[in-house]
């Protein structure tokens, strides 16, 4: 600790960091652009000068730039100095030399950090009498809107891109006040994480191109801390919504999860939210296949109908959260309820959450995977699977440079010259994949195996940590790169092996689990990640446990007629099972009722069909990857007569009589229910707080205190203002009242603090700069080093051999496509293929093909497959890699052996139209 | 005693007096008072000199609103000019402060001097764009904030703007 002086005012400081960062975290404001919390200091923007003082006789002070200046035990500095404050006004005054005129027509307006800058700096009238310089936009995607125009050269767009998230496509151009920001050409920003660009920009550069469009400035909108659906990482959102329809997600903070950033699938994907194709009313089915609308009374009244036949059973769904999945369990029978994965998903997930439960290793969050210092992905492509997670990694190779600059004594902070300083030096990243991945070019190796010989490599980087009967992988390249990674893995502190679901072998996974605990019993701090494949993949898991029903067995059930009624709960059956299984679903089940909000394959073979709230409607629990249980709130109630799959469900419940739900009313006790009945889930309840919680005796209020319109918005309907909606259910109100002061991190619904619109204000709700919430960190571990060491040496696993003219299946994800409800997002529609199959250049050069073409899938199970062929020479030869999650692979089974031949009726498609085909307006 | 007399006559003197002077009354809405051009009224919308709607949508007024009685909706047209996709304004809630028009960065919200709205059913106090747009610039004949915002719209390019120089060629070598 330090003492500092700060005009006249001692406080007491954490010695070694910034000033900026200091004056920050003490809660004084000290204008900046170029720093950010997350990126360091680089001190190009001049923003955050101050006055330094030599000694107590030093009266004139001299400027230091707050972001460079590390604070040390009895240093003196003026924030208010004359000289400072007239600087700093003249620094903003000259970055906005060239700042157009259209803060009215900007995207950015009202939670612009530009905005506020001026504001604190009091800086009004231009004196510059000369002509503006003016740039010309670009079209950077369908996600990402360019405004070049309202640049300060703060630098902030190309550090985060190219240092941060390791994108090459976004740089600084031209020279001196030519500078310009932005790609070589036109074109879709390549970087899975560009959509952070709009958060990063203290200006109006990038903005939220769906936003632009209907758009709503951040005062308007009524928003509720919420948990992202579309992956299992499960990052904190704030979703943000105005007239009945999502407008936009903005990151929430969480120190241990998303931190300040999110991938692109989670920020853009939530427009499934508003489709026409949502369901608004309960549909039943007539005799000609049309569907009646009907009231929920009478819904219900249907469904207890067809629930009174002797077979009724259930299938849950991994994407619902977990209160429901336990209302449906409760409401049909532990026997005859399903936990709605496809066959080779329930193996895999189940595992997953075995192996981590049973582990040794510390199971990491986000934040910890950053504090890797070396890393081992065994058969996973997380940047498409679990996105989030590779900008981690991107940040835990970065270790080894901060090591290096701790031995100079360079501070943490100080990013220019530790990049300067480590080049291209960075901790090992060892990658096995299928085929190439996007976090090959921060990899020290990089080995495209098949899946089954991935396992081999990681026990034969076991044989090399715990030497016992030989177990050599057999190619002397592999073996020697076995050596590498072992060796790598043994140095380091604190290693981490990555597996996953993803390729839908189990057998990586085990080997994964049992790398790290021969690393934990080498005596270091080895972490364990399995990535999962849906949001609440982990807390179905939990609920079903080991010994939940099989899948297989429910299609077995349905073709012998064993089952008369069956709820399906927010799943569509299509994406699950076999073609034959979901056309005997109709043809075997008397009545099919689902629950769901989007119209599906399966709703649309219903004969009842409730229509259940989104996420951003409704409340529920999540468990993400790494067992963290995490609470999403509803930004606003649901319309018409679309409820909560909870909501339903208890009806349903309470009608049937079923005894364990006699008592439960609310939602808090569905989950203090659901806690107390499961051990595995009893951490769930600490999620969030519930719903009696009040901040001074006050809801935590969605709206923000200067929502406008709330006279007029309905007047169109009726001139009588209706009563604001309440809320039983959480502790927030759909109202500007309440108080946000001391709220906990899992009720945040925004961020703002007098004089901070932006989202900068962040630091005020934090510790200390970047440091966890005031509040608290949103969410519980369920999981937490239960584990107890068990090392069990498991047989080598087979070698992969290809066969002669037939291929072996693996599924192949993509960021945009491959989750089910963020695909159906308008923009990410434009950014997703077709179904494809990546097939080796030698393997199309035997079936004649080349890209673009079609090819006929087939073994003694499949029939009728065709997909697009894409050639992808990273591929493993013997190996086809479809895409996974799309329509038209649904059915297809990771390790299947298929014959593959030309289509020849296969119509090329025509070349994709993107928004700047059409000439849209830039 | 007296001095109360006094002050009942004196009451008495001032009230007769006043029979003689002129009524301050007026016989509305037969005889109109004189309202200022500048007296805030009904609030309308107002167009560019080249005839386009001024407002940009910006929610401005809306927030500056105490009464919180102005709704509206954002979008941006073909040509690049963001416009209301609907403007509402509940004047039966309408305090006629004028903090819109302060708050008006386009000059496209204005109070007039009409403040004859009485309608027997309050749902007709509810204005919708069309009711609220009128044909001319109103107060501000020249502005067009089009012309002054450095943002694109088909007719006006990057650079033609007011004060602006013509847009940078990144790929010049030149000074």
């Amino acid at each position: 600790m330090a003492t500092i002086r700060i005009d006249q005012q001692e406080y007491t400081v954490r010695d070694g960091d910034n000033l900026l960062q200091t004056c920050l975290s003490l809660g004084l404001d000290l204008p900046y652009f170029c720093w950010h919390p997350a990126m360091g200091s680089i001190g190009a923007c001049r923003q955050c000068a101050v006055l330094q003082y030599q000694n107590e006789e030093d009266q004139r002070g001299r400027l230091v730039m707050g972001c460079m200046t590390p604070v040390s035990d009895g240093a003196i500095f003026s924030l208010q100095g004359d000289k400072a404050q007239r600087f700093r006004k003249t620094i903003v005054e000259s970055l906005m030399l060239n700042h157009p005129h259209d803060c009215p027509v900007c995207a950015e307006g009202g939670e612009c950090h530009l905005q506020d800058m001026t504001v604190m700096t009091g800086h009004r009238d231009r004196s510059y009498r000369g002509r503006k310089n003016t740039h010309r936009n670009q079209y950077l995607g369908p996600l990402i809107h360019h405004e070049m125009n309202r640049c300060i050269t703060c630098y902030r767009c190309t550090r985060y891109y190219r240092d941060y998230a390791g994108g090459t496509d976004l740089a600084a151009m031209a020279a001196h006040d030519h500078i310009y920001f932005g790609r070589h050409e036109d074109g879709v920003l390549e970087s899975e994480f560009a959509g952070n660009l709009v958060e990063v920009c203290p200006t109006g550069v990038f903005t939220d191109r769906q936003l632009v469009h209907q758009y709503t400035r951040k005062w308007d909108l009524q928003s509720a801390p919420s948990v992202c659906t579309a992956c299992a990482v499960g990052c904190n959102i704030v979703v943000g919504e105005r007239y009945g329809k999502v407008k936009r997600v903005h990151n929430r903070f969480n120190a241990e999860v998303n931190g300040y950033f999110l991938c692109d699938r989670g920020r853009f994907g939530a427009g499934f939210v508003n489709l026409e194709s949502r369901l608004e009313f309960p549909a039943l089915r007539r005799p000609d296949g049309r569907y009646d609308a009907l009231d929920h009374h009478r819904a219900l009244e249907h469904a207890l109908r067809a629930m009174e036949a002797e077979k009724v059973a259930a299938v849950g769904s991994p994407r619902a959260s977990v209160e429901a999945n336990h209302l449906l369990r409760l409401l049909v029978g532990n026997a005859r309820f399903y936990p709605g994965w496809s066959r080779g998903e329930q193996g895999a997930a189940i595992r997953a959450m075995e192996l981590l439960r049973d582990t040794e290793a510390t199971v990491p969050d986000l934040a910890q995977i950053e504090t890797a210092d070396a890393v081992l992905i065994l058969g996973e492509d997380v940047t498409n699977t679990s996105p989030r997670v590779a900008l981690s990694l991107r940040q835990a190779v970065r270790n080894r440079a901060r090591d290096m600059a701790g031995e100079l004594r360079l501070l943490p902070w100080q990013d220019a010259a530790i990049r300067n300083l480590a080049q291209d030096t960075r901790n090992p990243l060892h990658i096995a994949a299928v085929s190439n991945t996007r976090l090959d070019d921060v990899a020290a190796s990089h080995t495209c195996l098949a899946p089954p010989d991935i396992a081999r490599l990681g026990a034969a980087v076991l044989e090399e940590l715990l030497p016992g009967e030989g177990q050599h992988f057999g190619d002397p390249t592999v073996d020697a790169l076995a050596q590498q990674i072992a060796r790598d893995l043994r140095q380091a502190k604190r290693p981490l092996i990555i597996a996953g679901a993803g390729y839908g072998n189990t057998t990586i996974m085990e080997m994964a689990a049992e790398l790290a605990a021969a690393l934990c019993h080498g005596g270091c701090e080895a972490m364990l990640s399995l990535c999962q494949g849906e949001a609440n993949s982990m807390g179905l898991a939990l609920l079903t446990g080991t010994g939940g029903a099989r899948v297989h067995r429910l299609e077995d059930m349905i073709v012998q007629g064993d089952i008369d009624t069956l709820l399906v709960l927010e799943n569509d059956v299509e994406r699950r099972c076999s073609r034959r299984g979901f056309k005997l679903l109709r043809k075997h089940v008397k009545t099919l009722i689902t629950l769901d909000s989007l119209d599906t394959a399966t709703t649309s073979l219903s004969d009842l069909v409730l229509p259940t709230a989104s996420f951003a409607e409704s409340e529920g629990t999540l468990v993400n990857h790494a067992g963290r249980a995490q609470r999403y709130f509803p930004a606003f109630p649901p319309a018409n007569e679309r409820r909560p799959a909870w909501f339903w469900l208890l009806a349903l419940a309470h009608e049937r009589g079923i005894e364990a739900t006699s008592r439960l009313h609310q939602f808090d006790e569905i989950t203090r229910h659901c806690a107390a009945s499961i051990p595995a889930l009893a951490g769930i309840t600490e999620a969030a707080p519930r719903s009696q919680f009040r901040a001074h005796g006050l809801r935590v209020p969605r709206q923000t205190h200067r929502y406008s319109g709330r006279t007029a918005m309905r007047a169109a309907l009726s001139v009588h203002e209706p009563k604001q909606p309440q809320d039983e259910e959480t502790p927030l109100a759909f109202s500007m009242e309440g108080s946000q002061r001391d709220t906990p991190g899992a009720l945040l619904p925004y961020f703002w603090s007098p004089g901070w619109n932006s989202n900068q204000s962040l630091h005020r709700y934090q510790k200390a700069v970047g440091e966890p919430l005031r509040g608290g960190t949103a969410g519980s571990r369920l999981l937490y080093r239960q584990g107890h060491a068990t090392l069990e040496r498991a047989a080598m696993p087979g070698a992969f051999e290809p066969r002669e003219n037939q291929w072996y299946l693996v599924p192949r994800h993509a960021i945009f496509g491959s989750d089910e409800l963020s695909a159906l997002s308008p923009p990410l529609r434009e950014l997703t293929h077709p179904a494809w199959l990546e097939i080796t250049p030698a393997a199309a050069q035997a079936l004649q093909v080349i890209d673009g073409d079609g090819l006929i899938i087939e073994n003694e199970r499949l029939r009728g497959y065709r997909l697009e062929v894409r050639i992808n020479p990273s591929l493993v030869a013997g190996c086809a890699a479809y895409s996974a999650g799309h329509a038209g692979t649904f059915g297809l089974l990771p390790g299947e052996w298929v014959t593959l031949q030309k289509d020849p009726d296969w119509q090329r498609r025509e070349p994709a139209v993107i928004a700047s085909d059409r000439g849209g307006v830039a | 005693m007296l001095k109360s007399l006094r002050s009942q006559l004196t009451t008495l003197w001032t009230i007769l007096s006043h029979t003689f002077t002129r009524a301050e009354t007026v016989q509305y809405p037969e005889q109109k008072p004189y309202l200022a051009p500048r007296y805030r009224g009904r609030i309308v919308l107002t167009r560019d000199p080249d005839g386009d709607e001024r407002c940009v949508a910006c929610n401005l007024c809306a927030v500056a609103c105490p009464v919180d009685c102005i709704a509206l909706q954002q979008d941006v047209r073909e040509d690049g000019r963001w416009y209301p996709e609907f403007f509402r304004i509940n004047f039966s809630r309408c305090i006629l402060c004028g903090m819109c028009e302060e708050a008006c960065p386009t000059n496209a919200i204005q109070l007039t001097p009409d403040f004859e709205m009485c309608e027997y059913d309050r749902n007709n106090m509810v204005y919708e764009k069309e009711h609220l747009l009128i044909d001319g610039p109103g107060k501000y004949p020249d502005y067009n904030f089009y012309r002054v915002s450095g943002l694109a719209i088909s007719g006006k390019d990057k650079g033609e703007a007011q004060r602006e120089l013509p847009p940078i060629d990144v790929k010049s070598l030149l000074p």
